[in-house]
């Protein structure tokens, strides 16, 4: 549905946006992660045909947003970053603006309207204006102008940014059903929505691509995945460290705490843990100390975000 | 004809905003003050003894509009880029000309609707003696697009800005100059030194020079054409303009 070929975008001499190219399809829902400034509100922007790209071209449904902009931009539901609304109308109204210049009429926008006033939950605020709605409100009410015309693909600039807890999860799940029937494209900070949401996931930083794949293909490429940590007691830092590193799939630990009671500590494989070759060494290993808890990690999505976008400070281990 | 839709719901949204907030209603009372006291006051309108609203009436409203308009044109663009709305205006599946035309229309008539208001001169005059009333109509027409001549202006001055302030003193600045420029003490002092072509092209900028006929009366193709070709001229501007922002 969305195809980006070799998107960039000069500001001055800064190049924003940076020859990416990436496309979605149809049930899929793609996470847009990066630091602030990394580009991608401007990538978003450059798909909803909000600013001209520089290089490169955009095709969202088979129109070229720069060629056919109209045609495009009816396939596209677009949430714009801090969602902007007309503060000086109801909630209703600005929703029936929006039908209305969608090009929904009579019975047709009545039912669209209130689809997505139910959708999302702004019954109770639906005659208040705009400008006195809390910020919650105004997201979800900007929320909603973009599915109102029911769109085959939609680009949500941070979508949660601003509620709380609970309307994060109910827009998680909205997100995710939605996702089932169209092509998403939402960019976020909060590496947590990933796992919660997406089915593939892009990272970015100045202006370029530097990962793209599944969340637990993300997750793969951290330093962590397949680590094993382990707390025990009974036997001190030291002592643990040597009988660890005398191991042989054991390439290296750390030690995380130390108490009177037990000592936790980190243990890295020498190659590809799978199954829990790793732990099951480690239990057997346990000799005179006692084990009372053990669990292989997965790989953190921070840890690999913050070693891809931050190379020169990410934690890494001492060789 | 879809865009005629779209131009439509446009101004439709944006008349509905000027009514949703007091602007709209403290311009109507002020205008129609303002109004009130400079053809019966300042203007002399009974002292004078002639059924014609030329003198008295239309004469001042040069002068009114370059505070009003700018005070209406000024949030026309500015607003939406504070705000942000901007972004969602310009990815809906319409042109940046039809946001354009259609803001451009409201304001338009909302001006067109706070100089019908002033109706209750027309009905004076009519009580008080036998005006012409096609003169008085067309002073009426005159008026309106002059008005939509300086709010145009206004339109680019929006589109250069988030603030309006800014927006309202640059505004004020420009339809300054052409008052000015058919200004009779202002073109004397021209005069002294220019050349007499160069006086004429000067004075075909001003929009009094180009008021003066409706005022008397006369529905001058050329008088018309001026006040259409600024608001087209400055409606294209305010699409560059807006086309600048986005391009970066």
């Amino acid at each position: 549905m969305i195809k980006v070929n070799n998107l960039a975008k000069v500001f001055g001499t800064k190049r924003a946006v940076d020859d990416i190219s990436f496309s979605v399809e149809r049930g899929e829902v793609l996470g847009f992660l990066g630091p602030n400034g990394a580009g991608k509100s401007t990538t978003m922007r450059m798909i909803t045909g909000f600013i001209p790209p520089s290089a490169g071209t955009v095709s969202v449904g088979g129109f070229d947003i720069v060629e056919k902009p109209i045609e495009a931009r009816r396939l596209i539901g677009y949430l714009p970053e801090n969602a902007p609304a007309y503060t000086d109308m109801t909630v209703h109204g600005f929703l029936n603006f929006c039908a209305e210049i969608r090009g929904l009429k009579g019975d047709a926008r009545k039912k669209a309207v209130s689809r997505v006033v139910e959708m999302c939950f702004l019954e109770s605020v639906l005659h208040q204006s705009v400008e006195t709605l809390s910020k919650g409100y105004r997201h979800r009410t900007c929320f909603a102008q973009s599915i109102i015309h029911d769109p085959d693909v939609l680009v949500l600039d941070e979508p949660t940014d601003g509620l709380d807890p609970n309307q994060k999860h109910e827009v998680r799940g909205l997100i995710r059903r939605m996702g089932e029937k169209k092509a998403i494209i939402f960019s976020t900070h909060i590496l947590e929505e990933v796992d919660a949401v997406c089915s593939r996931a892009i990272i970015i930083d100045r202006g370029k691509i530097v990962a793209n794949g599944t969340p637990a293909e993300l997750r793969q490429r951290s330093e962590w995945a397949g680590a094993v940590t382990v707390r025990v007691s009974g036997i001190n830092a030291n002592v643990l460290n040597q009988k660890l590193v005398q191991l042989a799939s054991v390439k290296r630990t750390s030690i995380l705490r130390e108490d009177s009671a037990s000592v936790t500590a980190r243990v890295f494989p020498k190659s590809a843990n799978t199954n829990g070759t790793l732990a099951r060494h480690i239990a057997e290993a346990a000799q005179g100390w006692h084990i009372e808890e053990l669990h292989t990690e997965e790989g953190r999505l921070d840890e690999v975000f913050r070693s891809i976008t931050m190379p020169d400070t990410a934690t890494t281990a001492p060789k | 004809m879809n865009s005629l839709v779209n131009i439509r719901t446009i101004a439709k949204r944006e008349l509905g905003a000027y009514f949703s907030s007091p602007l709209a209603y403290v311009f109507i009372v002020i205008f129609l003050l303002l109004c009130g006291f400079f053809t019966f006051m300042v203007g002399g309108f009974f002292e004078r003894g002639e059924a014609s609203l030329v003198r008295p009436f239309f004469d001042w409203h040069p002068w009114f509009y370059l505070f009003l308009v700018a005070a209406v044109g000024m949030r026309l663009w500015a607003e939406e880029r504070r705000v942000g709305t901007i972004e969602l205006l310009l990815t809906m599946p319409i042109t940046a000309w039809q946001a354009i035309v259609g803001k451009f229309l409201a304001s338009w008539l909302f001006l067109g609707l706070a100089l019908g208001l002033t109706f209750p001169v027309i009905i004076t005059v009519n009580y008080l003696g036998s005006p012409d009333n096609g003169v008085i109509l067309c002073g009426y027409l005159g008026s309106w697009l002059m008005a939509g001549a300086y709010l145009a202006v206004s339109c680019i001055t929006s589109a250069m800005t988030r603030t309006q302030v800014v927006s309202f003193i640059v505004s004020v600045v420009l339809c300054l100059f052409l008052i000015l420029a058919g200004f009779p003490p202002v073109i004397n002092l021209i005069e002294n030194w220019a050349k007499p072509w160069l006086v004429d092209v000067i004075t075909s900028f001003s929009v009094i020079t180009h008021f003066e006929g409706f005022q008397k009366g006369v529905l001058d193709s050329r008088d018309v054409i001026f006040f259409l070709s600024i608001i087209g001229f400055s409606l294209f501007s305010t699409s560059v303009i807006l086309r600048g922002h986005r391009a970066g």
